[in-house]
């Protein structure tokens, strides 16, 4: 059919018509680090496994989750989710509740039997960890990984060290730790257990060709409490230890536990579950300066564990204990004020912190050891070449967590130490502000809670405190996550390019610009939830 | 089939036989007559596959007919006057798309002074907006120049105006030979737009053009227009063919050939001017007529040729151009340019004052002797002008 | 403590997609295949509302009907920047004619497919504020009163952009445009009794009037698909933010339409047969001056001295919205 000129249109499309030379600014897809990544002691890829996890691919997501953490089910137990403290989400709602998706892939993981892939290639290195408590299965975990032979060494009759020893079973149920404990047993690493370390120099000289400390710290500090000899005072490493090993100490009716960290209250706690009528905290500083979790603290006073704060203890009689009553002053710290107070006790443990047992390195002169631990470089390696550290001997905080991320940062260090390289670290993206997010995309829900055990009946046992989440749960609180700085292909920049400039790959591809046609209004930035995409200046 | 009928209905029975598909109107005097009959055969099912739209404008009205022609139907509308002007920027809206739409203008004035009666004002203001304008003689004509007027339309897309002098045909009760709908089918193919709205070939419609291009539009729509001087004389011939009677085409001379005098004129008063030539010719006065049925575009050729031979011309028009004068002798000026024939404009008829015989006849006598002014205004009241003129220019 | 099974795909529906979703739940823009009745290459300014909200608009008329859909589109910035000749940013069957006469054209077009017996084949109108409001409005409300076939879209950018941001009819209170300039006593646009043309619409008792933005997709496309399943006059107005004549970034088009959502401005509401259906319930309430700040056109309530008796007006007017179209969630809701 012939047309007219000029009024009919039907061969020339405005595809011609490139507007991408309008524009001064382009949209660039990022990869930004989400806040919780960032706050992961253990390095995780929290919001990855989150995304994946999201759409039901929970062996995916756990397999993306044990690429940086081989204990999903501890940590989804013992870990105090520093990355909830930071989730975007908290600002909106509540935070995420990553710690308990964690433990649910964990535990489903552990009930499905899911396998750590084996290693491709044998390295044909040696490598000896002493120490099995999360600092070296971890780095044990992620030696093997890499292809070399490890094997670990630890005093005590089990693997686990304060996983085991320190933590009550309430809170790790002792199967959950055996199963991924056995899970890096099963990847061929060797243990051997009941075998003190006392000589560092003969252990190397065992053909090792590098070692990783992870001893702990084990050692209860003592602080000097003016007491007559009937007072029974007792440590909180001992106590917890005796209790694990089925021979839980005489405490009495009455306990006082005297700390504030997470230690001070498992103490309390346990003391509890032995059947003590009373377990006091006592502690110089308030609640909220308490190092305890303050979860943890919660669940102690649901249980009945009462607390005494703003008290130190300044003598210990038998039966009884004077409490000097404390003020805080300007500056917020602790100060006498010169009143005192009775309290009746049967025994006080003390959970003032450990130490570290430093006796295997007394002949390592090159060792430097500062404030009672050792000093590692950024590759956390000692003075001595190959000898590496980790763990509470280290300076840092000594928690599960921080182990676990020493033990990984340790193993990909001395893999590369060991194949004459340099472990260099992916260059870490900028954190994501809250600022750039567009919340008002996420739909409203509110933080699933984990179920508790009735705080009355569970005190009198020690079965876990902690239930975990139902499958239909667990997948609703992975999807309150906000993918903070990742796209989570919601189509948004797709829909709103008033060009039609922006391409959509696929599922799991992402999106693209169309530069021949994007004229860099940026509504696609505004309008990215995840802050996902930012404006960078055209070149000109 | 003879009957003795209205004007407006005869078209509108006319129009209903070219199979219509969208008809769309505005009440306005002396067209309403037309609608009401199609609307009334639309309603009362009499005329199948046509939708018959009440708009509330003129403006609408013509918008209608764009929206459907560009559709593929074959649409239709009548206005007059007041109604023509309130729909102009459709009007140049309709050509510019090449839309062939038709359309019956019944003549009248425009105001103010509001005037309801006939002349050719409203027309002759839409000269220039790229329709094809067809003047009716007769209702024998404007019915017949309706069913050409699909025809051509469709033929050159572009759209055609068929003009009918307000009431003095419309409203008048006469003979015709409506034409039947199997004659109509023989003439008459289905439309076959040359451009449509179709989803299956989605195109896109009135673009913006610019500069570059906007030369070259009105060029190619020019030489469309002019291919019409071919077109409505074969559509004729072709009407003749199945009709067996002679409607329009682009000139009826009468009486025209050698005569001294020819006088020009459009649409109705042709009869009145007719009967006068006659009796002037009985008097043994050389005087003929050429009537104009294509005012646009207009035939210069076929003018020229006619009138070239003739001493001098009177153009008897209904429409004034102010400041200016005859339009339609402007025209016949431009077809005659270089040849030495007298030219005398007369413009008669405004607001429908009736053009009698008796003026015609002192008119053509005052020409034949060249001692009629260049321009006239017939039946002027001459004393009425002078004072009221006067007594404008005392008070300024 | 359980928690009770809710269906949550961590978006729902607020943004274009959802991967989580199903696809045949998801919204016409997160179909990589979308028509794009409004393709690529036009010429409208960075972050154009209109353009966004055209072929939002038409890409859902055009799932709904089968791509069957015949478009007006009266004059004015959507025309000229989709259309100039020799290249054209349509997909579909296009006709512009003039500014005052798309609702009538789209008449003539219903018309003819009515009588070509075609009516598959689905009309939709649009034209702009101006063509809308204003210059069509006598079109319009023929259309509207004669219930023919044809779904009407305005896009309301709120004054005349394509000649240079003069006021309209829609243009609201208080704001700057060309012809009612920040200066004098009372500047900007005059605080009149309005032009609410969805209400006007619905005095004519059509079988459906619906407002939408830009800035919630999956409500425009409901209400384009439950419009293209009526037949008769239907009338869907969309606010579009202009940039350009709003004094605005071009990345804050979406986000200015959702505030005026979220202020109560401009009520999101459908009606049916002339009487109010639904409505958009407010999701985060903000402030009107949350709206405002964000454009240079209301620029001069902020400075050089802040009006908050103006702002205070306009406050009020978005508080008789909330009332009268009940956008807040009721309590306990």
């Amino acid at each position: 059919m012939k047309k007219p000129y000029a009024i009919t249109l039907d061969v020339e499309s405005s595809l011609a018509n490139h507007t991408g030379s309008w524009r001064v600014e382009r949209p660039q897809y990022v990869n930004l680090m989400p806040p919780c990544n960032n706050a992961c002691p253990a390095g995780e890829n929290i919001q990855n496994w989150l995304y994946i996890a999201e759409d039901g691919s929970y062996e995916a997501a756990w397999q993306a989750l044990i690429q940086e953490n081989p204990f999903p089910a501890i940590m989804g137990r013992v870990c105090y989710h520093p990355c909830q403290d930071v989730c975007s989400r908290a600002k909106l709602d509540e935070a995420v509740g990553i710690n308990s998706v964690e433990r649910f892939l964990g535990d489903l993981a552990i009930a499905k039997g899911w396998k750590i892939p084996a290693p491709e290639h044998a390295s044909g290195f040696r490598v000896l960890i002493i120490g099995a408590g999360p600092t070296g299965l971890s780095a044990a975990y992620h030696l093997r990984r890499l292809g070399h032979d490890v094997t670990i060494r630890d005093a005590a009759k089990v693997a686990g060290g304060m996983m085991r020893f320190g933590i009550p079973k309430y809170r790790l149920p002792r199967n959950i730790l055996n199963a991924e404990i056995a899970r890096i047993q099963e990847m061929g690493v060797h243990f051997q257990l009941e075998h003190h370390v006392d000589n560092l120099q003969d252990a190397i000289d065992d053909g090792f060709d590098a070692v990783f400390l992870a001893v702990g710290a084990q050692i209860g500090k003592r602080a000097y409490i003016p007491a007559c000899e009937a007072a029974r005072i007792l440590d909180a490493v001992s106590v917890l230890r005796d209790v694990e090993d089925g021979q839980a100490p005489l405490l009495g009716r009455r306990v006082v536990v005297y700390g504030g960290g997470n230690t001070a209250v498992d103490v309390a706690r346990t003391a509890k579950r032995l059947g003590a009528e009373e377990a006091i905290i006592v502690y110089r500083r308030t609640r909220e300066k308490a190092p305890a979790d303050d979860g943890e603290i919660q669940e102690a006073i649901e249980e009945g564990v009462l607390m005494k704060w703003l008290a130190t203890v300044k003598h210990a009689e038998e039966g009884t204990l004077k409490i000097e009553k404390m003020a805080l002053d300007a500056n917020g710290f602790p100060q006498p004020t010169g009143e005192f107070e009775e309290l009746e006790a049967d025994s006080l443990v003390l959970a003032l912190g450990q130490e570290v047992d430093l006796s295997l390195l007394s002949n390592m002169t090159d060792l430097q050891i500062v404030d009672g631990t050792v000093q590692v470089d950024s590759r956390m390696m000692t003075g001595r070449a190959g000898i590496f550290a980790g763990g509470d001997m280290v300076p840092a905080d000594r928690t599960v967590t921080t182990g676990v991320g020493h033990g990984k940062k340790a193993a990909r260090n001395i893999d590369a130490w060991l194949r004459k390289g340099e472990f260099t670290k992916a260059e870490t993206p900028e954190v994501i502000e809250y600022e750039k997010l567009n919340p008002w995309y996420y739909s409203d829900a509110p933080h699933a809670m984990r179920d508790r055990l009735e705080g009355a009946r569970r005190a009198t046992n020690f079965d876990e405190v902690v239930k975990g989440l139902d499958e239909e749960t667990a997948l609703y609180e992975a999807r309150r996550c906000m993918s903070c700085g990742n796209c989570f292909e919601c189509d948004n920049c797709f829909g709103v390019c008033p060009d039609n400039a922006v391409i959509k790959l696929g599922p799991g591809l992402g999106f693209e610009i169309n530069l021949d046609y994007c004229k860099g209004c940026g509504i696609c930035v505004t309008e990215c939830p995840s802050g996902s995409i930012i404006m960078v200046p055209e070149k000109s | 089939m003879l009957k003795q009928i209205e004007g407006s209905r005869a078209v509108a029975e006319a129009v209903a036989v070219c199979r219509p598909e969208v008809i769309c109107a505005y009440p306005i005097s002396p067209q309403t007559h037309i609608v009401e009959g199609l609307s009334r055969m639309v309603k009362s099912g009499e005329l199948l596959g046509c939708e018959f739209v009440n708009v509330e404008s003129e403006f609408a009205a013509m918008s209608v007919a764009i929206g459907a022609s560009a559709t593929g139907a074959r649409a239709y509308t009548a206005t007059a006057s007041q109604g023509l002007l309130y729909m102009i920027e459709a009007v140049y809206n309709a050509s510019g798309l090449g839309l062939p739409i038709v359309m019956t203008v019944a003549n009248r004035a425009i105001g103010g002074p509001i005037n309801i009666w006939n002349d050719h004002s409203d027309a002759m203001s839409q000269r220039d907006c790229g329709w094809i304008q067809l003047y009716a003689e007769t209702n024998q004509e404007a019915a017949d120049l309706h069913v050409q007027a699909f025809k051509i339309a469709e033929e050159l897309s572009l759209p055609v105006m068929v003009c009918m002098d307000g009431f003095i045909l419309t409203h008048a009760y006469e003979q015709v030979d409506v034409p039947e709908q199997e004659q109509v089918d023989k003439f008459l193919p289905p439309f076959v737009p040359r451009q449509v709205l179709d989803p299956a070939n989605p195109v896109s419609i009135g673009a913006m053009v610019g500069p570059e291009a906007f030369t070259e539009v009105r060029y190619i729509t020019h030489a469309n227009t002019l291919r019409a001087l071919d077109v409505i004389p074969e559509v004729a011939k072709e009407f003749e063919g199945v009709f067996h009677r002679h409607s329009g085409g682009l000139i009826r001379p009468y009486k025209c050939a050698g005569a001294e005098t020819v006088v020009i004129a459009l649409g109705s008063m042709l009869g009145t001017i007719k009967d006068v030539v006659d009796e002037q010719r009985e008097a043994g006065v050389s005087i003929g007529v050429l009537g104009i049925i294509s005012f646009r575009p207009f035939p210069f050729d076929v003018v020229r040729t006619a009138l070239r031979n003739a001493t001098r011309v009177i153009i008897i028009e209904k429409a004034f151009s102010l400041g200016i004068g005859g339009i339609v002798a402007e025209n016949i000026r431009m077809a005659l340019a270089g040849i030495d024939i007298a030219k005398y404009t007369v413009i008669a008829g405004l607001g429908g004052r009736q053009i009698t015989k008796a003026s015609l006849h002192e008119l053509f006598e005052t020409a034949v002797t060249d001692d009629l002014r260049a321009l006239t205004f017939l039946d002027l009241d001459q004393e009425l002008v002078d004072t009221e003129i006067a007594k404008t220019r005392v008070q300024s | 403590m359980t928690t009770a099974p809710i269906k949550f795909y961590q978006v729902g529906s607020y943004a274009i997609g959802n991967r989580l979703l199903p696809s045949a739940a998801g919204s016409v823009q997160s179909d990589a295949d979308r028509t794009n009745a409004l393709t690529s290459g036009h010429r409208a300014c960075q972050g154009c509302g209109e353009a966004l909200g055209a072929r939002y608009a038409l890409d859902a008329a055009m799932r709904v009907a089968n791509n069957k859909v015949i478009t007006v589109n009266a004059t004015g910035c959507l025309e000229v920047f989709s259309t100039p000749y020799p290249e054209t940013s349509w997909r579909i069957a296009w006709l512009h004619s003039l500014f005052g006469n798309a609702p009538a054209v789209a008449t003539g077009i219903a018309a003819a497919l009515k009588a070509k017996g075609r009516t598959d084949i689905r009309v939709v109108g649009q034209g702009g504020d101006g063509a809308t409001v204003d210059i069509g409005f006598g079109a319009l409300s023929g259309m509207f009163e004669r219930n023919d076939d044809v779904l009407y879209i305005c896009y309301d950018n709120e004054a005349y952009m394509n000649t240079g941001v003069q006021r309209s009819g829609a243009t609201p209170p208080a704001a700057r445009t060309s012809t009612t300039q920040a200066v004098g006593e009372a500047p900007g646009n005059v605080f009149g009794q309005g032009k609410n043309l969805p209400r006007i619409a619905m005095a004519h008792e059509i079988p459906y009037v619906a407002t939408a933005t830009v800035a919630d997709l999956r409500d425009l496309e409901n209400k384009v698909e439950k419009a293209m399943q009526m037949r008769g006059a239907r009338y869907l107005h969309v606010l579009v933010p202009c940039p350009l004549g709003w004094g605005s970034q071009s990345c804050d088009t979406v986000k200015i339409a959702r505030l005026a959502t979220e202020s109560g401005l401009f009520p999101v509401f459908e009606a049916e047969r002339g009487e109010v259906t639904a409505s958009k319930k407010i999701r985060r309430q903000v402030p009107v001056e949350e709206y405002l700040k964000l454009q240079a056109r209301y620029g001069h309530l902020f400075s050089p001295k802040r009006r908050d008796d103006v702002i205070d007006h306009l406050q009020a007017m978005a508080d008789r919205n909330i009332v009268r179209y009940d956008l807040l969630e009721s309590a306990g809701e």
